[in-house]
């Protein structure tokens, strides 16, 4: 049943071929797109049985279906490669992506580009399964630029206003900054290894480079670049917020629950390369440690309900960072798989919320939504609890909980990682339930318009579910995982803290952010008010809400001084070329029209002199 | 049978057609400039008798029939033309039809 394997990315792509080619009527539109994602999913489904039930030699399964191209002993095949680690990440963006194409059905109803944007969608899913199953780097570049350019298209999905163009090259063009490091990186692996299937090039690196080797740290720099881009960490992390001008089933699908986490997939799949480099492995602690806590501030003083959800998204993919940084791989996989139930739980019943409230974003004008909108917000509390990490309970607080234990005790794990994981804790604590708070309780702003149907709320109950037993899974889920990926907390580093102490403090610090956030934004009084009023609590503001002022600095240090130069340089001489051709046909065409005389002689002549030249060329020459 | 030579028969063909060729080019009448499109065809149809007879194959006759046809298809329509053209511009000066310069 394994062979069955290439049908998982092949329907997807399949169906987005065949609606991107045939116009169909909206319902075969949303059955098509449905089902493929349907049946992908379940074939996903049963290849992972057969996988579980039979386990293949070695436990992985490669399929070779052509080779690509063969020049010069570079042959990269069309390969599909199943392990532990890409089979989990295959079902869950399988199934995950049914449950929003199911969503996006109703919630797309009215669009005018109903079936443009499931052929995106679609195509969306195939470009993500191929990236996954790739069994080489190149093939997994190909899924992975095809992914951004999805991404791209949706964000800029309502083209009409030049706004969400603009979010829509912003993130296409700040990932392409990582995607360069990225693939500077493939040529060097290339180079030095000579192949770039993934399994022989790690059996190489760990035979030919020694830990700590230049070139090894410079290979998992470059790569770690293209990861920092996809997953909008430290440098390049402003481009996600702004992509949340894409509708909101885009926002749970592609930046919230799977794409932004290729970049997680990618340093997990090369982890023997940053065994290799010790320097490169914890430069992914200090960006995912860095970027958890600066998205969390950021996440507390925006107003946008989507933008909370989108820096929160960050702060969250921080602590995958985290995690691959101190070497507990396996706690990054299962936060991925927490994450992308929860996370994409908060965007689909945020998309109720805002659908019901006729396209409002600000939280500050929602609020007292409870009654009028129960299953949006019993399943947004389920995930919003998730995602703080209320203990014993939901899925986020069993994955985050090994993050932060895995932060002060993994093989590079220290005592300040896991106080900022913490720390980390708190923030998301205060920002989650300040929005709790703001849209479902207190008193009534605005009025529901829109209460959602069958296909909003099932696939809604079905994520809160999964956001509360995901969590159980842990014990056979590390087990099933270490068969890819190396984890051995007790043996490496010693263990700072134990489990214990560690789940203790992540709990206390989760009810303190409860109990800060009940203060400050439930109670009525006006004590954020005061707070902002400061001249130093004002400025703080400011500054966490322009997302500590990132664009501000690259559009001075980047964008002003490039536009500048193009300024300058817009008269070059390459231009004088073109603009040379140009009206050198404009005076040909000057002179040419004056033949155009319209008098009968004047063309008899013109036709007996030309034959008689043609014959003097042909008799004399 | 030694009859006329060959080069007679092409100077006579030729002095036709430059005839017929400068017609065209300097008359601005259209009735003439017809008349002098079927000189030409009768030069080229001069030749290539000439050359038939000089060769003693028949081809040369055949394709004198075929310019007689073809002469009389075009001044069917050319006459034609000519009338409608009489009719629109109440002269045939050739050069009153030049409304498509430039």
């Amino acid at each position: 049943m394994l062979s069955l394997l290439w049908l998982v990315p092949a329907i997807p792509f399949a169906s987005a071929l065949a609606l991107a080619v045939v116009r169909f009527p909206r319902r075969v539109v949303a059955w098509i797109a449905v089902c493929s994602i349907a049946a992908s999913s379940i074939v996903s489904l049963i290849v992972a049985f057969s996988f579980l039930h039979t386990p293949p030699a070695g436990n992985a399964y490669t399929q070779v279906l052509w080779t690509w191209l063969n020049v010069g002993g570079f042959h990269p095949e069309i390969a599909l490669y199943l392990d532990p680690l890409s089979l989990i990440m295959m079902v869950v963006v399988a199934f995950v992506s049914f449950l929003i194409h199911l969503y996006s059905t109703e919630f797309m109803i009215g669009d005018d580009g109903y079936a443009r944007f499931f052929a995106y969608m679609n195509l969306f899913v195939a470009s993500m399964l191929t990236l996954l199953l790739a069994n080489n780097l190149l093939l997994l570049y190909l899924g992975w630029e095809s992914v951004g350019l999805c991404s791209y298209l949706l964000i800029g999905f309502w083209y009409r206003d030049p706004e969400n163009g603009r979010a829509g090259r912003k993130a296409f063009i700040v990932t392409r900054v990582g995607d360069t490091a990225m693939v500077i990186g493939l040529f060097l692996l290339f180079h030095d290894l000579g192949t770039l299937n993934i399994q022989e090039l790690m059996q190489r690196a760990s035979q030919h480079w020694a830990v700590g080797s230049g070139v090894a740290a410079a290979a998992a720099f470059l790569l770690l670049g293209g990861a920092v881009g996809k997953s909008a960490q430290l440098p390049l992390q402003t481009w996600l917020p702004d992509a949340m001008a894409g509708p909101t089933p885009v926002s749970a699908l592609i930046h919230a629950a799977t794409m932004v986490t290729a970049g997680v997939y990618l340093i997990a799949r090369t982890h023997v390369l940053y065994s290799l480099a010790p320097s490169a492995q914890f430069a992914v602690a200090v960006v995912g440690a860095a970027t958890l806590l600066i998205a969390g501030f950021s996440a507390l003083t925006q107003w946008d309900l989507k933008r909370v959800l989108a820096y929160s998204t960050i702060s969250q993919i921080g602590y995958m960072f985290l995690a691959l940084g101190v070497g507990a791989w396996p706690a990054a996989i299962f936060h991925f798989m927490t994450h992308a139930f929860f996370k994409a739980l908060l965007f689909l019943a945020g998309g109720i919320v805002i659908k019901a409230l006729d396209d409002e974003h600000n939280i500050f004008r929602m609020g007292g939504l409870r009654t009028q909108l129960p299953v949006a917000f019993w399943t947004f509390l389920i995930a919003g609890c998730s995602l703080a990490g209320l203990p014993l309970i939901t899925a986020g607080a069993f994955s985050k909980d090994w993050i932060v234990w895995g932060a002060g005790s993994a093989a590079n794990g220290s005592m300040g990682l896991w106080a900022v994981a913490l720390a980390g804790i708190l923030l998301t604590s205060l920002y989650t339930f300040r929005m709790i708070f703001l849209v479902f309780f207190g008193e009534e702003h605005s009025q529901v318009v829109k209460k959602p149907g069958m296909a909003m709320i099932i696939p809604c109950v079905v994520l809160a579910f999964l956001s509360i037993v995901g969590g159980y899974m842990r014990g056979p889920f590390g087990r099933f995982l270490e068969l890819a990926l190396p984890w051995n907390a007790s043996a490496a580093g010693g263990g700072h803290v134990s489990e214990m102490a560690t789940e203790t403090a992540a709990g206390l610090v989760f009810l303190l952010g409860l109990m800060l956030a009940y203060v400050l934004f439930l109670r009525k009084k006006p004590s954020t008010a005061l707070l902002t009023a400061t001249a130093v609590g004002g400025a703080l503001h400011r500054f966490w809400f322009s997302d500590w002022a990132m664009d501000w600095f690259y559009d001075r240090l980047f964008v002003r001084p490039v536009v500048w130069i193009a300024n300058i340089d817009k008269g070059d001489f390459v231009d004088g070329i073109y603009i040379g051709i140009g009206s050198l046909n404009e005076i040909t065409w000057r002179v040419l029209r004056r033949t155009e005389s319209g008098k009968l002689r004047w063309y008899a002549a013109g036709i007996t002199i030309g034959s008689i030249v043609f014959v003097a060329v042909v008799l004399f020459l | 049978m030694t009859g006329v030579p060959m080069s007679y028969g092409l100077i006579l063909g030729g002095i036709l057609f430059v005839l017929g060729l400068a017609g065209l080019l300097m008359r601005r009448n259209l009735l003439f400039i017809l008349i002098s499109i079927e000189i030409m065809l009768n030069g080229a149809g001069v030749a290539f008798v000439a050359a038939g007879s000089r060769w003693m194959q028949p081809d040369g006759q055949i394709m004198f029939l075929f310019i007689l046809a073809a002469a009389a298809g075009e001044v069917s329509v050319g006459l034609a033309l000519l009338l409608r053209f009489y009719r629109q511009q109440q002269t045939l000066d050739a050069d009153a039809a030049s409304e498509m310069r430039n």
